[in-house]
């Protein structure tokens, strides 16, 4: 098949950065849409022009390095999918796509499709664990943890730290992918302890890094390629509620 | 030379502990003055970093992704080891410790063995109390699996994504010590090089991937944890930035890699369908749990759908030829099974290299649901790639590069022969001998990362003056123009071909050649390719952009010029080592049916090569294996 693209160039975070045209040509349908990125690049190599530059590692989806906005969505078109996961055969013969990187205040472009995430870190880093040294912490097996719990905190954490569900919210929130971590430790006895003092330095360090508020659009659950549910958010905000001094 | 291990004498169950008491320790006031640099954030690199920052050393931790978070064990799926022995299904340290020595093929250490035995126990107690989201019975209990090559019940999951799962754990632990300021994070670097001092490691050399400046940092001590190497063979399940490059810089400065050749073809993977393949994707092994392997028996029948194969006619080759283990044998045995099938011509889908691994049984068994619950992610995965529904008809597999058990060669406390260099997780050699049981990586990276480094490292910086070298030693300028000069000779080259026509050509090279059968004449023809492909490399490749700036093909350019050297000790390796075992199957030493020959008279020991030189042939050095607690026999799972 052949595709249309048009590409975000932007050389440096300094640059303004436009859109450019470019064509793949008997692109695969069973190749990832990343390959088709590959041999695009393969060609402007050999023109002689530098290549389009995007993050990724894994190409399984679950590293969280890649992604991009394609014609608008995050990832692309395909539900609970990331950009190295999606194949080809989603689009048709003469698809125009539009790629672009991830567009929030907290995440400046490095270059091209490739965007800097360091804000996610930092809001772990503000209260995302449990304090447990390594050493003597007791048995596994001597807490239980009810499987409801247990799944419930799987569930959360799923999260890959893609960062989507920012680019994908009209308040470049990180809403989502910070209630995952919340939800996650708060339904298991390890994180209770200490729930209360994430929840507020953890909303507090997403604010600080430059994400907007949660106001409700859940355009990040759609973005989600784990399919990290909205729940979270209403559990980070039960959460807030019972950490506030009462 | 004959190389010492240092392993602790007296009796092995011992051995661990009375070492750890006979090392020295650090003094608690003095920790922050020792500077310890940590190459790698997986976890190995990420547990150590942690873990040494908690004990209140100053450190600083590197990896080439853009958070510590997203290093290659995110990737592991299956599962992680542990003797807890909680199915009371037979279980213990020993039955560990024998299983690995055994699926090892009698080439790892035992001393080294039997402390990551000892020690899985602490590291599930561990990652429970980080939160992390193991999976559970409705008793609230733990709950357990069976996994590739052991009969027991010891493997611990988070439904498919244990690795993640552990990875962050380390990962929050890590950023926990990052707020608290004892842990300074450098993501987006890349180590170039490793600078050496009178003998001794002293700092290292990496580029910013983002701006492009070659830094230095100077350390007391460094840790490399840095993954493994088989992305030599261009298509693997690594990910795409894993590489040799940080062992094979600490190689050329001097430190020696251990059993190069020892390579893991993983029995399932799904099949290359095209040349725009960038990498192959692994299917957890836990699938041959409920799985079973087949073929069609005639080859006539190799075209029909699987449905209308009646099963008489299918050939479940590895229920036929390991009745015990059958489909859960180990990943040498099967990946090799796999390959007899489609050699004889028996394979399925495009070009024949793929088997079926069929969980119709398995449905009818114990219904669709259980098998959703226990796989439903890994389905999705492979319907999304191959488009095909698994629950409907039967998966195709094919093995495929996967995990390096050979890696720099260290001593019991995890230093390499350079003093100062440790060495955890795949990067090193040290406990998988020639063959990895499964759900054992995780294991050995997280034994290494929070119970094993953290003493061993204060043994030796107890006997060093803190920041005694920094970085204004000349050593360090040296070390940044040798960097830079190869970084401006990539760039300028300006040839014709790009930086991936070089590695796809080296991966068919490796893999055709040195891959899952192994011939002198085969090795011979890599030994004669690999040189020629590596001139042509430096005479004709395309980098285009700038060095001072991001640049992922220079970045790529780097890594295939490593492996182009690299490949050929790993070569030589195997063509030097005239027995089969474990992942080295060489068809001159092989039994009437097939089975690897271990030649323990000649090749019971470590081989480890010292670099010599670019186009010159590195020196072999042995450390002779001792078996004192565990029989050396036949590895045999009929
Ligand atoms: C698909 C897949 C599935 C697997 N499943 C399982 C399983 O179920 N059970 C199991 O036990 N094992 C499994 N394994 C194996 C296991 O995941 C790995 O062996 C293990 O996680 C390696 O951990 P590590 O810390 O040694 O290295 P990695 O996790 O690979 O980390 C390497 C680190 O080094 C950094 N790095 C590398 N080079 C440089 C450089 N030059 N400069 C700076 N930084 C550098 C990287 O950024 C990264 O942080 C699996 C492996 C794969 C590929
Ligand atoms: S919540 Fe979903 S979209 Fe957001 S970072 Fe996590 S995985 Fe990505
Ligand atoms: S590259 Fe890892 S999630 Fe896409």
């Amino acid at each position: 098949m052949n595709l249309t693209l048009y590409v975000w160039r932007q050389n440096g975070p300094e640059d303004k950065g436009k859109l450019e045209q470019y064509e793949a040509k008997n692109v695969s349908p069973d190749s990832s849409f990343l390959e088709m990125l590959d041999e695009v690049n393969q060609e402007l190599i050999e023109h002689g022009v530098e290549p389009i530059e995007f993050d990724n590692d894994c190409r399984e989806g679950i590293c969280g390095t890649c992604g991009c906005v394609v014609n608008g969505i995050p990832h692309g078109p395909q539900e609970k999918t990331t950009a190295c996961q999606l194949h080809m055969r989603q689009f048709k013969d003469g698809d125009s796509l539009t790629l672009e990187p991830w567009r929030a205040k907290a995440f400046p472009v490095i270059k091209d499709l490739a965007v800097d995430r360091t804000a996610l870190d930092k809001i772990i880093q503000a209260g995302g664990y449990t304090s447990a040294y390594t050493g003597e912490v007791g048995e596994a097996n001597q807490t239980l943890i009810s499987k409801p719990d247990a799944d419930y905190a799987m569930d959360a954490a799923e999260c890959i730290g893609c960062g989507a569900c920012v680019a994908a919210c009209p308040n470049g929130s990180a809403m989502l992918f910070t209630s995952a971590k919340v939800a996650q430790l708060a339904v298991l006895p390890q994180g209770q302890i200490e729930a209360a003092e994430r929840v507020k330095n953890m909303t507090e360090a997403m604010l600080n890094a430059g994400f907007g508020n949660c106001t409700n659009h859940y355009e990040c659950q759609a973005a989600c390629p784990k399919g990290v549910s909205v729940k979270f958010i209403a559990k980070l905000n039960r959460e807030y509620i019972k950490a506030l001094p009462k | 030379m004959i190389l010492d291990g240092k392993c602790p004498t007296g009796p092995i169950e011992k051995s661990w502990d009375k070492h750890r008491f006979e090392m020295k320790l650090v003094n608690p006031a003095n920790k922050r003055k020792f500077k310890v640099i940590i190459v790698g954030t997986g976890l190995a690199g990420g547990a150590a970093a942690a873990t040494m920052g908690e004990l209140g050393y100053n450190v600083e931790a590197y990896c080439y992704q853009d958070s510590t978070r997203r290093a290659h064990s995110i990737a592991a799926q299956g599962g992680i080891n542990a003797a807890k022995n909680y199915h009371n299904d037979g279980d213990s340290v020993f039955r560990l410790f024998y299983d690995t020595i055994k699926g090892g093929d009698f080439r790892a250490r035992e001393a080294d063995v039997w402390r990551l035995a000892q020690v899985s126990n602490n590291i599930i107690d561990q990652c429970v109390a980080q939160g992390v989201p193991f999976a559970r019975e409705y008793s609230g209990l733990l709950a357990n699996r069976s996994f590739g090559g052991a009969q027991v019940s010891r493997t611990f999951y988070a439904r498919g994504q244990t690795g993640q799962q552990l990875l962050l754990g380390a990962y929050q632990a890590l950023a926990r010590q990052a707020k608290a300021g004892t842990v300074k994070l450098r993501p987006r670097t890349e180590m170039l090089d490793l600078v050496v001092v009178d003998g001794v490691a002293k700092g290292i050399t990496f580029r910013n991937l983002v701006t492009g400046e070659i830094e230095t940092s100077w350390g007391d001590a460094v840790v490399l944890a840095t993954g493994g190497y088989v992305n030599v063979f261009y298509l693997s399940t690594n990910a795409m930035g894993c590489s040799v490059t940080a062992a094979w810089k600490a190689s050329r400065k001097g430190a020696f890699m251990a059993n190069p050749c020892y390579t893991q073809i993983h029995p399932t993977c799904i099949p290359q369908s095209g040349d725009h393949q960038s990498k192959l994707t692994l299917m957890s092994e836990s699938l041959r749990n409920d799985g079973r392997c087949w073929v069609p028996k005639r080859k006539e029948d190799c075209e029909k759908a699987p449905a209308d194969i009646a099963d008489e006619d299918r050939d479940y080759y590895l229920e036929r030829k390991y009745p015990s283990f059958g489909n859960l044998a180990p990943r040498d045995i099967a990946s090799r099974a796999a390959k007899e099938q489609c050699d004889d011509d028996r394979g399925v889908g495009p070009g024949k290299r793929g088997v079926y691994l069929d969980y119709k049984s398995a449905i009818d068994r114990v219904g669709e649901d259980t098998i959703r619950e226990r796989y439903g992610n890994l389905f999705d995965m492979y319907e999304k790639i191959t488009d095909e529904n698994a629950y409907k008809q039967p998966m195709r597999i094919y093995p495929a590069p996967h995990y390096s058990m050979g890696g720099l060669w260290v001593d019991y406390n995890c230093m390499s022969n350079i003093p100062g260099l440790f060495v955890l997780g795949e990067a090193n050699f040290s406990v998988h001998g020639a063959n990895r049981l499964g759900a054992s990586a995780l294991m050995q990276g997280l034994a290494d990362g929070y119970f094993v480094i953290p003493y061993t490292i204060g043994n030796y910086l107890a006997t060093v003056k803190p920041g005694e070298v920094k970085d204004d030693h000349p050593e360090f300028k040296k070390s940044v123009e040798e960097v830079q000069g190869r970084i401006d000779k990539l760039m300028s080259i300006n040839g014709k071909r790009s930086v991936s026509s070089f590695h796809r050509e080296l991966g068919k090279i490796m893999w055709n050649n040195v891959g899952m059968a192994r011939s002198e004449a085969s090795l011979k023809e890599a030994l004669k390719l690999i040189p020629e492909l590596r001139a042509e490399f430096w005479q004709n490749l395309k980098v285009t952009g700038d060095k001072n700036q991001r640049n992922g093909q220079l970045e790529d350019a780097g890594r295939v010029a490593d492996f182009l050297e690299f490949a050929e000790v790993m070569t030589t390796d195997a063509l030097h080592r005239e027995e089969s075992c474990g992942g080295h199957f060489r068809v001159e030493h092989q039994t009437d049916d097939g089975e690897a020959m271990r030649d323990d008279e000649k090749f019971c020991y470590v081989a480890a090569w010292e670099y010599k030189g670019e186009g010159k042939a590195p020196e072999l050095h042995k450390e002779p294996l001792k078996f004192e607690n565990v029989k050396l026999a036949v590895r045999s799972y009929k």
